[in-house]
C-alpha cells in the first residue's frame, strides 16, 4: 500500500493513549511525581507561542538608549496613556499584561531575556522543531524534550500523563511516554492572521476568490456584530478557555501534572501595534491565560511553574510596515507559585548595532535549554545526565540555571 | 521521459480527485503520460463497480426499512397501551446526520443548507460537535481525532451512551464509507469523477424519506455504476426504473386514468418522473418537447413501481411493472406512436429519447461544462454531441473524446472543486483512508452539498458562482483550518506541496505556505491554495 509512508508518520501517540485511557481512573499504572522530601506536589504547564514573539515588545529593555529608536513607532514608553509597567529600573512590561504584572510584584513570575534555543535560521517550522524536539537542528526526531522528561521520572502507584491541550499533541509532548489529549469543544476557526495571508495569496493568484472570501470574512464579522473590534477579541477569549479547561484538569487530585498547549498567532510582520493593537490583544489574551491558570489549579498554583516560550524572537528593528521580521534572540516568561520571581533575568547585550546579531536581531546570551532543565531539575529532580542526554540531547554546555524554582 | 507539470495538473485535478500524498507518486506518473495516467482507468469498467462487505441490494434493503417500519409502529402501540409516552425512534439524534423521516414529512432541517448557511459560526460549530461546551476529558479529543483518519478510537466509557444508529443510518454511513473510501485509493480518480457526474445527473434526494435515505447508495451501485462507461440508454432504463428513482419523483403514486386502479380509485397521472426525465435526464428544458409530450410520457411509464411491504405485486423492494396501473392503449409522443403494451411501450419510448438530438447536446453541454469551464468552448461541445450521436450514446467514448481534446487540456483551470472535490482531495493528499465518513458528511452539509441530496431533482450546481460564493469560501476556509489543526502537527507543508503540484505551484502559493507561522497554518493555507481549489 503506497500511503503506508505517510500513514506511519501522521500517527501520534493520541491514539494510543485514547484507546488505553479513557477515564482518569484507568491511568493508575502512570507514573507518579510527587516530592517525598518536601511533600510537594510539583505541577509544569509549557505554553509555545507560534510564530516567534517580539520579545523587545513584550518586555522592553526601556533603560537601554537604543531601544526606542529601533522599535520605532511600536515602541513601549514609560509614559502616555498606556504606559508599560516597569519591572525595574530597566525593563518593562507590556501595559496589556497586568495579571503577570502582579505575579512578578508577588515574586510569582520571571523573565528571561535575551534567550534562545541553539536554533539560528528563521524558518518557524525548524524552529519549532528545535524548540520542541529538544534536539540542538530541526528534523531529526517526532518526540519532544518534556515527554522525554516525563518517561525519565520515576514511576509510581499514582497519577499521571502529560496532557496536551488542543486538537493535536504538539511536538513538545509526543514520545513514548503517554499522553492524554482535550481541548473546548469549538471549531477551531480562521484566525485573521490566516485569512490575511489567504487573501493575500488570492490577490496575486485568484483575483475572483480573493473577492469571494473578503466578502466572506466581512459578512461573518457583521453577523457577529464585532465588525469595528480586530478578531484577536476571539483568540483572547479562547486563550483563557483552554487555559481553564486545562487548570481545571490539573487542578484534580489524580490529575495530570504536566501539560502543553500552543497559542497561535505571534509573527507580526505588519501592524503589530504598540501599547494598543493586535500584539497588544494576544499578550492580553495571554495574560488571561496565566490568571486563568493561577485560579483554576487554585491550592495547586504553589506548586507550579508555567514556562512560556517562543521558537525565536523578531527584528529589533522595525520594518516598512510596522511589523518586525523573523529575528533571533527573544524571551522566556516564568509563572506559578513555585516561581523564585521578581526579577529579569538577562546578560543584557545590549541594542546597539555592533551588539546586534547579524546586524538585526536582539544577541542572544542565554541558552533557552538551560532555563528550561533548570526548571525540570528543580521540579522534578532530573539529573544533570539524564537531562544532558536524554532530554536535551548534546546540551552538556548548558548547564541547568540554578535557583529558578523556590 | 519528459515531465509536464501543468499537463499533471490538468490529469490529477481536472480529471480526477487530485493527487495523492504519501508514496504514490501521482504527480510524476501523471506528469510523464498525462493522457494515459487519465485513460488508464477507462480500461477498466469492472472497475467502477462497487462492493464492499455488508452493502445490500435495493430489495434487501427495502425489507430492512419495511421491517424497521414495523418495529417503530409495534413499539408505539405497545407504549400507547401501557400509556407511557411513545419513544422517539431509536438513534434519531445522530449529529451530523439528519435522521430518516416517514415518506411525506418535509426533509429535516439540518438537511437545508439554506437554512444553515444563516447560522453564526458559532452556532455551526456547536452543531457540529453536537454537544455543549462543556469540558469532557477525552471526549473532544476522541472526536478531533475522527476526522478524515482511519484511526478514531472509540469514543470514552464516561460519556453517555450514544443512541445506537438505526439501519436506515447505518446504510447511509456505510454506502458514504465506500463511496469515499474509493474515491481517496483510486489512480486518478476519473472513473469516480464520472460516477459522481452522473450520479448528480440522475440525482435522487435521500432527504425524501426513509426509502430513499437507506437506498441512495444502491441506487449509485446499481444504476449508475454499470453503465458508466456503459450506453447512456441502458443508464436511462436502470434510472428510471430503479425504485429510488420511482419513490423521489413520486411514480409509485401515479395511476393511469383509464387503469383498473385509476378507475376504482380517485388518485390519478403524477407527471412528476415524466417532466424530469424530458428536462433534466435527457433532453433539456428547451429540448423541444410540449405539455402535452410530459403527460404523454407520464401515461406511458405509469405501472412503473416497485413492490411494496405486502409484497402483492413482487417481492418487497424489487422495481415491477404494475399492469393494473397501466394506462391501457397507445400514446403519441414527440410525434411518434407507441401502441407496445405494458413495460416495453415505455422502454421503447426512453430508448427512442436517449437518442434524440437535443439529448445528445444537452448531455455534451453538461459534460463539458463539468470538466472544462462554466462556458465550454463550442468546438468541444459540438465535438461531443457528434460523439455521443455515432456512437449511440457510448459513454465510454464520450469520455475518452473529452480526454482526447485539446481544449480540455489547454483550457485554464477556473473551475472550482465542489465541496465533495476538496474534501476527498484534501484526503486524499493527506493520505487518509476514512473509516468513519462522519466527519465528510458534517463538512458536506456544512458546505452546501450534503451527499445524495440536493435540494432539488435538478442536482448540485456545477458552476463556479455556486461553489466559489463568499459564504462558502468563508466556510471551506473554517474547515480547511480546522483539517489544519488536526493534522498539520507531523506534516512537512512543502512535501505535500511537492504531491498536488510540484513546480507547477505558483511562486505566491509556494512562499505563502514557507511563510506561514506554523505547519497546521501552513495546511490550511495550502489546501485553500488555488493549486487544491480549482481544477
Amino acid at each position: 500500500m503506497t500511503m503506508d509512508c505517510v500513514e506511519n508518520r501522521l500517527l501520534t501517540s493520541r491514539r494510543g493513549l485514547l484507546l488505553g485511557g479513557a477515564s482518569f481512573a484507568a491511568w493508575a499504572y502512570l507514573p507518579k511525581f510527587a516530592r517525598a522530601a518536601d511533600g510537594r506536589d510539583p505541577r509544569l504547564i509549557v505554553v509555545i507561542l507560534r510564530g516567534a514573539l517580539d520579545g523587545l515588545a513584550t518586555v522592553a529593555p526601556l533603560g537601554d538608549p537604543d531601544y526606542a529608536g529601533l522599535h520605532g513607532s511600536i515602541a513601549l514608553t514609560r509614559d502616555g496613556e498606556h504606559p508599560a509597567l516597569m519591572l525595574d529600573s530597566f525593563f518593562a512590561l507590556h501595559p496589556s499584561m497586568p495579571e503577570f504584572a502582579r505575579m512578578y510584584r508577588d515574586k510569582h513570575a520571571a523573565v528571561i531575556h535575551a534567550v534562545s534555543t541553539p536554533y539560528r535560521d528563521r524558518s518557524h517550522f525548524d524552529g519549532q522543531d528545535v524548540l520542541e524536539s529538544g534536539y540542538a537542528g530541526p528534523g531529526r526526531v517526532q518526540s519532544g524534550w518534556l515527554n522525554r522528561a516525563l518517561e525519565a521520572l520515576p514511576r509510581g502507584e499514582r497519577v499521571s500523563s502529560g496532557l496536551a491541550v488542543g486538537p493535536t499533541t504538539p511536538l513538545v509532548l509526543r514520545g513514548a511516554a503517554p499522553t492524554v489529549g482535550w481541548a473546548p469543544v469549538a471549531l477551531p476557526q480562521a484566525d485573521d492572521d490566516t485569512a490575511m495571508r489567504l487573501v493575500d495569496l488570492y490577490r496575486h493568484r485568484d483575483p475572483a476568490l480573493a473577492s469571494a472570501l473578503s466578502q466572506g470574512l466581512q459578512l461573518e464579522k457583521a453577523a457577529s456584530g464585532d465588525d469595528m473590534k480586530p478578531k484577536p477579541g476571539n483568540a483572547v477569549a479562547q486563550m483563557r478557555l483552554v487555559a481553564k479547561g486545562a487548570a481545571k484538569l490539573m487542578a484534580a487530585d489524580d490529575g495530570p501534572r504536566i501539560a502543553a498547549l500552543a497559542f497561535d498567532g505571534w509573527d507580526t510582520h505588519a501592524n503589530e501595534g504598540g501599547p494598543v493593537g493586535r500584539l497588544a490583544f494576544l499578550l492580553g489574551g495571554l495574560d488571561g491565560a496565566l490568571a486563568e491558570f493561577e485560579s483554576g489549579l487554585g491550592d495547586r498554583w504553589r506548586d507550579t511553574v508555567v514556562v512560556v516560550a517562543t521558537e525565536f524572537g523578531r527584528t529589533a528593528r522595525i520594518n516598512g510596515t510596522d511589523g518586525t521580521d523573523h529575528g533571533t534572540g527573544t524571551i522566556a516568561l516564568l509563572a506559578g507559585g513555585a516561581v523564585k520571581g521578581g526579577r529579569v533575568i538577562s546578560d543584557w547585550p545590549g541594542l546597539k548595532l555592533a551588539s546586534l546579531y547579524e546586524g538585526r536581531d536582539v544577541k542572544p546570551t542565554t541558552d533557552l535549554r538551560a532555563v528550561i532543565k533548570g526548571v525540570l531539575q528543580d521540579q522534578f529532580g532530573l539529573t544533570d545526565r539524564v537531562l544532558a542526554e536524554t532530554v536535551f540531547p548534546e546540551s552538556a554546555s548548558a548547564r541547568p540555571m540554578k535557583g529558578l524554582v523556590v | 521521459m519528459a515531465r509536464d507539470s501543468q499537463a499533471a495538473l490538468v490529469a490529477l485535478n481536472r480529471f480526477g480527485f487530485g493527487a495523492r500524498g504519501g508514496a504514490s507518486g501521482d504527480f510524476v506518473n501523471a506528469a510523464s503520460d498525462p493522457r494515459g495516467f487519465v485513460k488508464a482507468e477507462l480500461g477498466r469498467p469492472n472497475g467502477v463497480l462497487l462492493e464492499a462487505p455488508g452493502l445490500q441490494s435495493t430489495p434487501q434493503l427495502g425489507q430492512a426499512v419495511f421491517e424497521y417500519q414495523a418495529q417503530v409502529k409495534a413499539a408505539r402501540e405497545a407504549a400507547t397501551k401501557a400509556g407511557t409516552p411513545a419513544e422517539t425512534k431509536p438513534g434519531e439524534a445522530k449529529p451530523g446526520e439528519a435522521p430518516p423521516q416517514a415518506q411525506s414529512a418535509p426533509p429535516p432541517a439540518d438537511q437545508k443548507p439554506a437554512a444553515r448557511r444563516n447560522l453564526s459560526l458559532n452556532a455551526v460549530a456547536m452543531d457540529i460537535a453536537g454537544q455543549s461546551p462543556e469540558m469532557k476529558p477525552g471526549d473532544v479529543a476522541a472526536k478531533s481525532t475522527d476526522a478524515m483518519q482511519p484511526n478514531a478510537a472509540p469514543p470514552p466509557a464516561a460519556k453517555p451512551a450514544p443512541q445506537p444508529l438505526n439501519v436506515i443510518q447505518k446504510t447511509f454511513r456505510a454506502e458514504a464509507l465506500a463511496r469515499l473510501q474509493r474515491a481517496t485509493l483510486a489512480d486518478c480518480g476519473f472513473t469516480e469523477r464520472l460516477v459522481a457526474f452522473w450520479s448528480n445527473h440522475f440525482c435522487i434526494s435521500a432527504s425524501k424519506g426513509e426509502l430513499a435515505r437507506i437506498w441512495a447508495g444502491a441506487f449509485e451501485r446499481e444504476a449508475i455504476r454499470p453503465h458508466v462507461l456503459g450506453r447512456f440508454a441502458d443508464m436511462l432504463n436502470a434510472v428510471e426504473q430503479h425504485p429510488a428513482m420511482l419513490f423521489f419523483l413520486d411514480n409509485q403514486q401515479s395511476l393511469g386514468p383509464d387503469s383498473r386502479a385509476g378507475q376504482n380509485r380517485k388518485r390519478g397521472l403524477n407527471e412528476n418522473l415524466a417532466r424530469e426525465i424530458m428536462e433534466l435526464h435527457t433532453l433539456g428544458v428547451n429540448g423541444g418537447y410540449t405539455q402535452e409530450d410530459v403527460t404523454s410520457l407520464a401515461r406511458i411509464i405509469t405501472g412503473w413501481t416497485f413492490a411494496g411491504r405486502q409484497g402483492r405485486l413482487g417481492e418487497p423492494g424489487n422495481f415491477v411493472f404494475n399492469a393494473n396501473a397501466h394506462q391501457p392503449g397507445p400514446q403519441v409522443l414527440l410525434g411518434k406512436t407507441y401502441d407496445a403494451a405494458g413495460l416495453a411501450q415505455g422502454e421503447a419510448a426512453l430508448a427512442d429519447i436517449a437518442r434524440h438530438p437535443s439529448t445528445a447536446n444537452f448531455i455534451a453541454g453538461k459534460f463539458a461544462r463539468h470538466f472544462v469551464a462554466d462556458d465550454p468552448p463550442p468546438a468541444l461541445v459540438a465535438r461531443l454531441r457528434d460523439v455521443f450521436v455515432k456512437t449511440d450514446g457510448d459513454l465510454k467514448a464520450l469520455a475518452t473524446a473529452l480526454v482526447d481534446s485539446n481544449e480540455a487540456w489547454t483550457a485554464p483551470l477556473t473551475k472550482m472543486r465542489s465541496p465533495y472535490e476538496f474534501l476527498v482531495a484534501s484526503g486524499r493528499l493527506l493520505a487518509r483512508v476514512p473509516e468513519d465518513p462522519g466527519q465528510y458528511l458534517n463538512s458536506l452539509n456544512l458546505l452546501g452539498q450534503p451527499l445524495w441530496s440536493p435540494a432539488g431533482p435538478n442536482g448540485f450546481p456545477d458552476t463556479n458562482a455556486a461553489w466559489a460564493a463568499p459564504e462558502g469560501m468563508k466556510l471551506r476556509l473554517d474547515i480547511a483550518v480546522q483539517i489544519g489543526s488536526r493534522l498539520g502537527n507531523n506534516i512537512d507543508p512543502l512535501d505535500l506541496l511537492e504531491f498536488a503540484a510540484a513546480d507547477a505551484a505558483s511562486t505566491e502559493t509556494r512562499r505563502t505556505i514557507e511563510r506561514a507561522e506554523s505547519r497546521q497554518q501552513a495546511l490550511a493555507l495550502l489546501l485553500m491554495s488555488p493549486e487544491l481549489q480549482r481544477r
